[in-house]
């Protein structure tokens, strides 16, 4: 392992719902940089972002994140030793409007890289929005709100999970200029993708999952260039 | 989902034809048809609208808690009774007099000290409950009802082995107690009062939730509270907050509720948390402003339901609050702005 390899640390780690696994001796550790995890539906992409936020309790194994041991505590602590979160599906609140999302975590991001006005520069469509509830914006206003909250925490790691889900092709090239961005500036990005050109145009590593474990690490040239390997893995026919 | 028109005719039709009686036909009632008697209309409108104030305060306690921690607070009517005893007991030492309290003994600071040190009071009780008894149960609602329903069945029976079986007197402040004339009719200054103090309660709620931070949180919190954790925020201390502020909430009700009756009496406590809990079935739980709704039409049935029955059968108008009840729940089984989950 490198020393940039040693940002966060995921070592055999286990979780699931009930009696049933979902995550297997999941292990992968990153830097500041961008990862990808890829792989089919159900092989645990998801309840992997949620154990290491804290939302889903791990069985066994460790995270460890900037030195420290991550695993088993909540959210709130998960987030305030500095990952964001993107959730799938966005999760934005119905209740209130572009603004008061941004708002409602402005008093921390005093000072620091991303405020709600280094927000609204960076999505100036949302600027249009600030007074529109959360439900009114389209699918990719949306996705920049859920975005633009995750930044208002000023972490070094995002965790952003399918985040290109349902967006039109001309988002998807701005969410993947945002990532490059981010990363430029020294912000560590973990995505989970199912689109291929999506995850691939976003970071040169890509770790496929299959049945909650991370099954083989492929450069994003190596995906692109093989059907074999996209076949097998992500279940995709071209 | 009943079909569409089913649900209009649901809502349409009774409207209608309760307008319809209200307005023309109802002879022989305590009230008279509004045509003919407009003071009477008029008095049992404000006679509606002033207890809808009165079942907000109350009600926007119970929602707001339920809203954002699913804790169904069955000792919401424990909190609004025990403040009621607490002002009663202030205001008693205040004036200097045991019984018989005349309103025109009262001034306006034994009124409002005893309001807030009642409210202050279990407020403090409810955050007690919430810290030592609610915190470890948090997500289990069915346990957190049965809790704080263990706590209203002790703190009756405390209570009224404290204060005695019989009502003891709490009044409005003698300077509010008068009387004005409304098309023709006496009507009493304190109601209006009531419902200014409701209003007062109401316009402060709103601020708080909508310009205040922790007022977007507790929104954002009442959406997906998972979510809200997730970014970072400590839930468990806006959880804290929130109790603190809907048993305040239950204590102003007390306070108020009390001064309505002139009284405070054993058994207001379940009769409370009936009316609460009407209000947000109506509204919706969870809803400030179905909270708002729900007090408007529950206050309204129970204002012109015994004044238009005809003489004799007002004792049947409580069916009205059942009807109404039917109603919205046909219509909308959410209540009027609840969400569906």
């Amino acid at each position: 392992m490198t020393a940039a390899d040693s940002l966060l640390t995921v070592e055999d780690l286990q979780a699931g719902y009930g009696t049933s696994r979902v995550l297997d001796g999941l292990t992968f550790s990153m830097g500041t940089e961008s990862v990808c995890i890829v792989g089919r539906n159900g092989m645990g992409k998801s309840t992997l972002c949620k154990t290491i936020m804290g939302m889903v309790s791990p069985t066994a194994g460790a995270i460890t994140f900037s030195g420290r041991r991550i695993d088993g505590l909540a959210p709130e602590k998960v987030a305030r030793s500095g990952i964001a979160y993107v959730p799938q599906g966005r999760r934005l609140f119905p209740s209130l409007t572009v603004e008061e999302h941004l708002a409602m975590l402005a008093p921390e991001s005093r000072g620091k890289r991303w405020t709600p006005t280094a927000v609204y520069e960076l999505f100036p469509r949302l600027a249009d929005r600030r007074s529109n509830g959360g439900a009114e914006l389209s699918g990719g206003e949306q996705q920049m709100l859920a975005v633009g909250r995750a930044l208002l925490l000023n972490t070094p790691l995002i965790v952003m999970d399918e985040p290109s889900e349902g967006l039109a092709p001309s988002i998807v090239d701005d969410l993947i200029a945002v990532v490059h961005r981010l990363v430029s500036e020294g912000v560590a990005v973990l995505v989970v993708e199912q689109n291929l050109r999506a995850a691939t145009a976003m970071s040169a590593r890509q770790l496929v999952m299959t049945s909650g474990r991370i099954e083989i690490e492929l450069t994003a040239a190596e995906l692109l260039e093989s059907t074999q390997l996209q076949s097998t893995y992500l279940g995709v026919d071209a | 989902m009943l079909p569409r028109w089913v649900s209009r005719a649901a809502v349409w039709v009774p409207l209608a034809a309760a307008a319809l009686w209200v307005l023309v036909l109802a002879r022989n009632t305590s009230a008279g048809p509004a045509i003919r008697e407009p003071g009477e209309f008029v008095v049992t409108l404000l006679d509606g609208v002033t207890f809808a104030g009165l079942l907000f305060v109350v009600a926007s306690g119970f929602t707001l808690i339920f809203g954002l921690m699913r804790t169904v607070n069955m000792a919401h009517g424990s909190l609004f009774l025990g403040a009621a005893y607490v002002a009663h007991e202030i205001q008693t030492n205040m004036v200097g007099k045991d019984a018989n309290i005349d309103a025109r003994d009262v001034s306006l600071l034994a009124w409002i000290l005893p309001l807030l040190a009642a409210g202050a009071v279990v407020a403090l009780l409810g955050l007690l409950m919430q810290q030592l008894l609610l915190r470890w149960n948090q997500g289990q609602d069915l346990r957190q009802a049965l809790i704080t329903l263990a706590i209203s069945v002790i703190a009756a029976d405390q209570l009224l082995a404290h204060f005695g079986g019989v009502a003891q007197p709490l009044k409005w402040p003698g300077a509010v107690t008068h009387f004005f004339e409304i098309v023709g009719e006496r009507y009493a200054t304190s109601r209006l009062f009531m419902l200014g103090v409701a209003l007062l309660v109401g316009a402060l709620l709103w601020l708080w939730l909508n310009r205040t931070r922790m007022g977007m949180v507790i929104r954002a919190g009442v959406d997906d509270q998972e979510m809200v954790r997730a970014l970072g925020i400590n839930i468990t201390l806006v959880f804290a907050i929130t109790f603190v502020v809907g048993s305040f909430l239950a204590g102003v009700g007390g306070v108020l509720g009390g001064s309505f009756a002139g009284s405070v009496a054993p058994g207001v406590d379940g009769a409370w948390l009936l009316n609460s809990l009407v209000v947000v079935i109506i509204g919706g739980l969870g809803s400030v402003k179905g909270a708002v709704a729900g007090s408007l039409l529950y206050g309204m049935v129970v204002a012109l339901s015994p004044a238009y029955l005809p003489a004799g059968y007002t004792y049947y108008s409580v069916i009205f609050t059942f009807a109404l009840l039917a109603v919205v729940l046909a219509v909308r089984p959410a209540g009027l702005y609840g969400r569906v989950e």
